[in-house]
């Protein structure tokens, strides 16, 4: 996952703050040191590396830690705030014109992802906004960009706008705008073409665009993996358009993500997007502060009740809660757990939310393989109806025919229903003390497929 | 006589390359103007060489990507040497810097032995697999170099290997159409290996000289995406012995510290035998390169300056260190 490898340094970094009941200057200097370093490995821009722990040392070194009754954690707390206000503070919202439609503008280099997050963006106001949006191919130079964009648009169900490589962009951009009001589209996104920021001619051409639609957005799109050149890109691009926004892509690769960090704090332009994924439906809203807990360890809890929300089935969830409690959870519900998880996204990407996940004993370099929740489903699947409501039906000759069915050794057959068991013995247990006073919630659940 | 001057002497001896050097130049233009002006203006802020000059030069250098580890090492050894040769002056230092940093990418040797040029095969098919994370110009990168081949009198082959991505086979046929070569191509979602499979066969019964594979852009991280990636390779070993004759690796320049674990895991995958960095026409420095020449050994053996077609040059080591410097040769002594 991206900010993986800054956010274990700078954990490490940090923990060793953590149970300090006095914070000698001296400690405050090898942290910020290796803070230091920590940012420039990520690629956080120098400038602003320097700046943010410029700030660390003042406020470290200040009365709000000296008095505090547990300096170590108040470092910590330093660090978060100033990593969040780094990203950018609170989330900020897309923008809704009052007469639509609202006119959305997609800028960046080559390779950025512009026609690709134009598409997510259009699915993403679509799904969550209840909106209709119009794709404009606006991107008349790069070959077969149009066709891209039309592929997307075909995939999704959304219009796509274009009038060739021939026309102007500005044209294109005009007309566009005049079909987005016929058809009552409220949301029109632009498409234009990826540009060096130095290419004095194209980025003309952009401020005739900005200058013919006043656009009530325009968004840079930004790799996330781009190193020290991405605040002069940022820079460019914000003098020449004036920017309301900034989208980051490729999020979902391991990049330590230092663009992200240097945008906000040279631009002041808030992140408002991050691409997570190949599919067009992996946009999120950008939160800095859950992105800065993430990356000091801290998880993002929020994050995951929501994509819960948005995933689970509340009834079926509470069935599925009964049934736990009176342990009568049988194969099929598992299954029907398993779909749930599923849809929630690719494991790895929910464990980094829980807090501490990436601390926990066994689970760190553990490669997540989706495969093995197939594997799984695929030995259930194989079961009978009578054997997956009733376990203790199995026998060596059963396993055999499971094993065969779902195409994986007798082995794995045994160590599923093995884990099965378990489950069920601890939800019995967990129902059992729930009740009473002193009764904890038993921490961490042992699923087969993690 | 200074390494400086060497290097420009070595460079005007041979005029052919002349032209070259000029593309270099005026592509690098960005990039020379700030990394050297920067250093330039370093030197002439500081007359003495001290700690604090050290920590301006570590700035500068990280800022043009070539990333902490490599740049610490660098400083502490430039500390050294000018201790070592009792420098004082900063513009003594100068003549060093320079001189350390080609050394990172040429491991000490003659730069002028150290260009990679492509692996063709004078009588045979010649294979290239070009791949990369998405976006860095894998398809544009294969557009330029069929037209630069092509030019050299080859019959050149492209296959579609992008079944993934919306538009990429339609991308890779307009660049076909535009160079004028064949694209052997399948629809959109079909088994990469298997285009690349045709590809082969196509280009074998066509009598092609050389074949270039496009393959759709993946990041590192993903597991399955990086297999599929093998088995392409796989399935081009098994039907021509010794190829694919170079894996190309297509970087962005723009590309961060990300990019060192780009190469590593592309190599793990596909065995990458030459990088292609792209987009080297922008204010982005690149010098990542340094420090993948000097951990994993990958030689950089085609730069992008430019959106043209003619726009893609063999990389030449020295006329990259001579874009770098070119200010500083003019301005000084020489």
């Amino acid at each position: 996952m991206a900010f993986e490898g800054l956010a274990d340094r700078l954990q490490s970094t940090v923990k060793k703050m953590t149970g300090k009941g006095k914070v000698s200057e001296q400690d405050v200097k090898e942290m910020t040191r290796e803070v230091r370093l920590a940012l420039l490995e990520a690629d956080v821009n120098f400038k602003v590396v320097k700046d943010f722990v410029k700030r660390i040392k003042e406020r470290a070194v200040g009365a709000e830690v000296m008095d505090s009754l547990t300096p170590g954690q108040q470092v910590i707390k330093i660090v978060k705030e100033e990593l969040t206000d780094l990203m950018g503070g609170e989330q900020s919202k897309i923008a809704v014109s009052e007469r639509p439609p609202t006119v959305i503008m997609m800028v960046g280099l080559q390779g950025a992802g512009k026609t690709t997050t134009s598409g997510k963006l259009a699915n993403h106001l679509r799904k969550k906004h209840n909106r209709k949006p119009l794709l404009v191919a606006a991107d008349v130079y790069r070959p077969a960009a149009i066709d891209q964009l039309q592929t997307v648009g075909k995939q999704l169900d959304i219009p796509v706008f274009s009038k060739g490589t021939e026309a102007n962009p500005v044209d294109i951009a005009n007309e566009a705008i005049l079909h987005a009001k016929e058809e009552h589209l409220d949301y029109v996104i632009i498409d234009t073409a990826g540009r060096l920021h130095v290419d004095e001619h194209l980025m003309d051409e952009l401020g005739q665009i900005k200058n013919n639609l006043t656009p009530d957005e325009i968004f840079l799109v930004v790799d996330a993996m781009t190193g020290q050149d991405a605040v002069n890109v940022a820079e460019s691009f914000d003098d020449q358009l004036d920017l309301s926004g900034v989208v980051l892509t490729k999020l979902d690769g391991d990049t330590r993500g230092g663009a992200a960090l240097s945008i906000k704090a040279v631009t002041q332009k808030p992140i408002k997007f991050a691409g997570m994924g190949e599919k067009l439906d992996e946009l999120e809203a950008f939160h800095p502060e859950r992105m800065a807990s993430r990356i000091l360890g801290m998880g993002d809890v929020l994050s995951l009740i929501e994509k819960a929300q948005d995933n689970v089935d509340e009834t079926k969830a509470k069935e599925l809660e009964q049934k736990m409690r009176s342990a009568t959870f049988t194969f099929d519900d598992f299954l029907e757990q398993m779909e749930q998880v599923k849809s929630m996204g690719p494991m790895e990407d929910l464990l980094g939310m829980i807090p501490g996940a990436n601390k926990m004993k066994g689970l760190k370099n553990v490669q997540f393989d989706d495969k093995q929740i197939v594997h799984v489903e695929a030995i259930v699947k194989s079961m009978t109806k009578a054997e997956r409501q009733d376990p203790s039906l199995m026998n060596a000759s059963r396993k055999k025919r499971i094993a065969k069915g779902s195409g994986r050794p007798v082995s794995e057959v045994n160590r599923l229903l093995k884990q099965f068991e378990e489950m069920k013995k601890m939800m019995k247990q967990m129902s059992g003390t729930q009740g009473g006073k002193k009764g904890k919630r038993k921490k961490g659940m042992n699923l087969p497929f993690m | 006589m200074s390494f400086l001057k060497k290097l420009k002497e070595k460079f005007s001896a041979s005029a052919e390359t002349e032209e070259v050097s000029d593309k270099y130049k005026s592509g690098l233009e960005k990039t020379r103007e700030s990394f050297s002006t920067k250093l330039n203006d370093l030197v002439a802020r500081y007359r003495k060489v001290d700690e604090e000059f050290f920590e301006d030069l570590e700035e500068i250098l990280i800022s043009a990507d070539v990333g902490v580890n490599t740049v610490m090492d660098l400083v502490e050894e430039l500390e050294m040497e000018a201790k070592r040769q009792n420098i004082k002056d900063a513009r003594d230092l100068k003549e060093v810097i320079s001189e350390k940093l080609v050394e990172i990418y040429t491991g000490g040797e003659d730069t002028f032995k150290t260009q990679a040029p492509l692996n063709i095969q004078p009588d045979d098919l010649s294979v290239f697999l070009f791949v990369g994370v998405n976006g860095v110009g894998k398809t544009t990168s294969i557009g330029k170099l069929a037209y630069q081949l092509k030019q050299e009198g080859k019959k050149v082959v492209l296959v579609a290997g992008d079944t993934f991505r919306a538009g990429a086979i339609e991308q890779l046929s307009a660049w076909g159409e535009r160079v004028g070569v064949d694209v052997i191509k399948h629809g959109e979602g079909s088994d990469p290996a298997a285009v690349i499979y045709d590809g082969i066969q196509a280009a074998k019964s066509r009598k092609a000289d050389v074949l270039l594979c496009d393959t759709a852009g993946r990041l590192q991280n993903k597991v399955n995406l990086m297999n599929e990636l093998s088995k392409v390779k796989r399935v081009i070993e098994r039907e021509i012995p010794n190829a694919p004759h170079d894996v190309l690796l297509v970087l962005d320049a723009t590309t961060g510290q990300n990019a060192l674990s780009q190469a590593k895991t592309f190599s793990e995958a596909t065995d990458v035998s030459g990088i292609v960095l792209t987009k080297l026409d922008g204010t982005a420095k690149g010098g990542i390169v340094l420090a993948i020449r000097k951990q994993l050994d990958i030689p950089v053996k085609f730069v992008g300056l430019g959106e043209k077609m003619t726009d893609l040059e063999a990389f030449d080591p020295n006329a990259f260190v001579y874009g770098l410097f070119a200010d500083m040769l003019t301005d000084d002594e020489m």
